[in-house]
């Protein structure tokens, strides 16, 4: 039998969908690993690095900022600069915007409540190591819950970012105020994603949906390329 | 020293809390303009010249303490 893909998934005090994104990784077909924040260094093998969603560090002074100063963030930057696939999902999209991994902040969502329900999003790219499994246009339906998810970027740098193609998901609808409904972006090399909505959320039909899956097992195709590669 | 960082949302940034308090405030009755909501952080320096507390606060702010990209800054330094 061969070795299932280890994907680290980082824990910070706070982070509370380590356990979900575990699963859902386990349930697509990955070895997930929980790495505590306080690790120097990811498990050997690691083929791909989650950051899950949460409240890391209660959100003190901005979503994301005092976890990206964590020893492991430390590893998960080496590691990125390596070519490895890493996924922030939510307060890890906060997490990675802080660490200026990924383009663009995360503000409080415009109509100032918190948002919780499945939204709609179309896939913008489709030639991405995580959305490689859609197809450009596609909509999908994965949960989103956050009170600081509108992604923003100044004009110059956004009208950038488009032209690349980093603008990876958008929803199809106003969701929280997000610029140009923008739910998640990719960094300029590719092997780095964000995204508010939680595709560990959505890996069944019973559960409403499995779309979520789609960016998951793509994940993990990733993390076996990259698990190849550096052998 | 003792320096006071004020961290605002920067211009042209929505504001949804200024935003809040401002509709409470007219619901007071107060005749206000466009509120906006910002930070206060007070930091005690070892520093005690200005010029090398300012450099250390600017640092601060650059990498933690506010994100350039959505907040401005100011400093304030006074003698402990």
């Amino acid at each position: 039998m061969t070795e299932l893909p280890v994907v680290a998934v980082v824990v910070f005090p706070g982070s509370n969908d380590d356990r979900d994104a575990s699963w859902a990784l386990g349930a697509v077909g990955a070895d997930p690993v929980l790495v505590w924040h306080e690790e120097t260094e990811l498990p050997p093998k690691t083929g791909a690095v989650v950051l899950p969603g949460g409240f890391s560090y209660g959100d003190y002074l901005r979503s994301g900022a005092i976890a990206s100063l964590s020893p492991a963030m430390g590893a998960v930057r080496r590691f990125a600069a390596a070519g490895g696939p890493v996924l922030g999902i939510c307060n890890g999209f906060q997490i990675l915007c802080e660490a200026g991994l990924l383009p663009g902040a995360l503000r409080p969502n415009a109509q100032l409540e918190f948002v919780c329900r499945d939204a709609r999003l179309r896939v913008e790219n489709a030639d991405t190591l995580f959305t490689r499994r859609c197809e450009e246009g596609q909509e999908l339906v994965i949960p989103v819950k956050h009170g600081e998810g509108a992604w923003y970027a100044d004009d110059g740098h956004f009208m950038q970012l488009g032209a690349r193609g980093q603008i990876v998901l958008r929803y199809t609808e106003h969701v929280n105020g997000s610029l140009g409904n923008v739910a998640g972006v990719v960094n300029e090399s590719g092997n780095v994603m964000g995204l508010m909505p939680h595709p560990e959320h959505a890996v069944d039909p019973l559960l409403g949906s499995a779309d979520g899956g789609l960016l998951l097992a793509a994940l993990l195709d990733a993390a076996a390329e990259h698990v190849l590669a550096a052998a | 020293m003792r320096a006071t960082v004020l961290v605002r949302p920067k211009q042209g940034i929505l504001d949804p809390q200024g935003e809040a308090v401002e509709g409470s405030l007219r619901k007071l009755g107060f005749q206000v303009g466009a509120i906006r909501v910002g930070r206060v952080i007070d930091v005690e320096l070892e520093a005690g010249d200005p010029d090398v507390a300012r450099a250390e606060v600017e640092r601060m702010c650059s990498e933690l303490l506010a994100n350039p990209l959505i907040e401005s800054v100011e400093i304030r330094l006074e003698e402990r």
